[in-house]
């Protein structure tokens, strides 16, 4: 059998008494696209945080391609190949695009130290922001500033600056969320151009996107996973349609 | 570079030699020194306050450290070249250590950390009778001969103030274009993303922190060659506050800002204050205003309106020439 991409298992939080992840097992194949649902407050993003150490958890553990995730600090596991983006955009504001994506690629450059050299005389790293933007179609933009771009061009920037990294397993928080129906067609292709050596797992709340999205769904409800299973077998369960959908 | 700015740059240049030529006066020229040698203390803060938005309170700690241990190792023997390596290793490694602690808490308890530490090593300059003279001070035998040359007269002592000043503004220069200073603005404004991107937001931080130690270290035994003495006063906490004011008066974030409040702060102590005896008040009354009108500082402030008059000039030529068209 092949290493999970992400293995999740007994993953349990409490914010004072209050249990946001609760036993939480999950498991994610390499090029898996992995849709997480369930209502507001069901601690999706609480999760996103557990995997990337936003937060610490307390028990359970975290695999990323077999190697244990739980102690490290963030910044390693970005190292071992995770990304994220955020649902509140957490952008470098005063700054151009492709400084943005500039920092994104330093994190995972040694010259990340250096503080002698000239930061823009360093070519190659501006030409790879630059393909990184075009990819998501903001090469047009790169010069601009961060707070005088749309709110749609912003989240094709979270985007940009987490594939930059190529990271082996991303988590989109939302990818969608705000976003107008023709901008969500443009995000849309984006993701589906993702080659699958990128692991992905996605929070989502727009249904028609995110289901003919993703192969398997894990239903979330007050911090549990109560379904998972292949597209038709959520939508199916009965579980799914109590809490999720209504009805 | 601009045409423009290096123009400016070469002004800059002519005139910072020509100073002891165009003051001529003995004592203006030994404040153009001292201007140089606070200009150095504001530049190594601002390396923390205004690319990391660190803000510190012991930065005189470093003056104390490395002022002490600079006097003490030459008095027991040692060449005046090893006194000054070891004054500004020991400080480092106190600057090193300091980080640690400081880093612990961000924020408001960042402060009050610098804060206490700088107090301790004022504290400990005012106790240690036997090793630093307590309240009255220590003096330092004689100023060095680098490289053979007699520094002793003020322009000499501005000349070798201005070449070690120009080599620590380049280093700094260059650290604020620096990968590395992009990463400490990176987490200044957002440390949890870059934490996210895979940056060490803590070490980014220390190192920054030692850096900064490191230049004030070096401004530490500047002070202590131009003033030949070091008493626990120099090193109080209203020092530690004068620094921070001159990068904020100036302009925090900015290479030059510093430099300029460093300038205003030391030229209103020390010329002013021979003229009005309430020199304190009027050196409030400038920050008070300077803050009010340009809450960025005075660099930044002059920059923004030096453009808004350009761009009204521009379109008022704009609209005098669309004028006779219709």
């Amino acid at each position: 059998m092949t290493t999970a991409a992400l293995e999740v298992a007994h993953l349990s939080k409490r914010f004072g008494g209050l249990p946001a992840t609760k036993d939480v097992s999950l498991s994610v194949m390499p090029g898996e696209r992995r849709l997480i649902i369930g209502p507001n407050g069901a601690g999706k993003t609480t999760l996103f945080n557990l995997i990337t150490g936003d937060l610490t958890a307390d028990a359970g553990s975290v695999r990323l391609f077999g190697q244990e995730l739980m102690g490290m600090p963030t910044q390693q596991r970005v190292h071992l190949g995770l990304a994220r983006t955020y649902q509140i955009l957490t952008l470098f504001p005063r700054e151009r695009l492709l400084h943005n994506v500039v920092l994104s690629l330093l994190g995972l450059d040694r010259r990340r130290w250096n503080p002698w050299s000239i930061l823009t005389a360093n070519r190659d790293l501006y030409a790879n922001a630059h393909t990184s933007l075009e990819r998501v179609g903001l090469g047009e933009a790169a010069e601009r500033i961060v707070v005088e771009t749309s709110y749609g061009e912003r989240r094709r920037l979270e985007l940009a600056m987490a594939l930059a990294q190529k990271p082996k397993l991303l988590l989109l928080d939302e990818p969608l969320a705000g976003l107008s129906q023709a901008e969500r067609q443009t995000v849309r292709a984006l993701l589906d151009a993702i080659p699958r050596d990128v692991t992905i797992v996605m929070i989502e709340h727009d249904m028609d996107t995110a289901l003919a999205f993703a192969e398997r769904i894990t239903v979330l409800h007050y911090g549990e996973v109560i379904v998972e299973g292949t597209r038709a077998e959520v939508v199916a369960d009965p579980r799914t349609r109590e809490v999720y959908l209504g009805d | 570079m601009t045409r423009g700015g290096i123009l400016a740059l070469t002004l800059c240049a002519v005139l910072l030699l020509a100073v002891p030529w165009i003051i001529g006066n003995e004592f203006y020229v030994n404040m153009a020194s001292q201007v140089l040698i606070y200009a150095l203390f504001a530049l190594s803060i601002n390396m923390m306050l205004g690319y990391g938005g660190m803000v510190s309170l012991g930065h005189a700690g470093y003056l104390g450290i490395a002022g002490y241990a600079c006097i003490l190792a030459t008095i027991a023997g040692y060449d005046q070249l090893t006194a000054a390596i070891f004054a500004i290793a020991f400080s480092t490694a106190a600057a090193a250590f300091f980080g640690v602690l400081s880093l612990r808490a961000p924020g408001l308890g960042f402060i009050m950390i610098t804060l206490a530490l700088g107090q301790i090593v004022w504290g400990i300059a005012y106790r240690a009778n036997d090793l630093t003279g307590g309240d009255n001070g220590i003096r330092h035998p004689a100023r060095p001969m680098p490289f053979g040359f007699d520094i002793r007269d003020a322009p000499s002592f501005y000349y070798f103030t201005l070449v070690v000043f120009l080599i620590a503004l380049f280093f700094i220069w260059r650290f604020s274009r620096s990968p590395f200073g992009a990463s400490l603005t990176g987490a200044r404004d957002q440390p949890r993303r870059m934490r996210m991107l895979g940056h060490n937001v803590w070490l980014i931080r220390w190192l920054t922190f030692v850096m900064a130690g490191f230049w004030a270290s070096v401004a530490g035994v500047l002070y202590v060659y131009y003033n030949l003495f070091l008493s626990p006063h120099a090193i109080s906490l209203q020092q530690s506050a004068e620094i921070l004011l001159m990068a904020i008066l100036g302009g925090a974030s900015t290479l030059t800002g510093p430099i300029v409040g460093a300038a205003i702060i030391t030229l209103v102590k020390n010329v002013v204050s021979t003229y009005v005896e309430r020199w304190n008040t009027l050196l409030g009354v400038i920050f008070v205003v300077v803050i009010m009108f340009m809450p960025h500082g005075l660099v930044p402030g002059c920059t923004q309106a030096w453009r808004r008059w350009q761009n009204r000039r521009k379109r008022r030529k704009a609209t005098a020439v669309s004028e006779p068209a219709q």
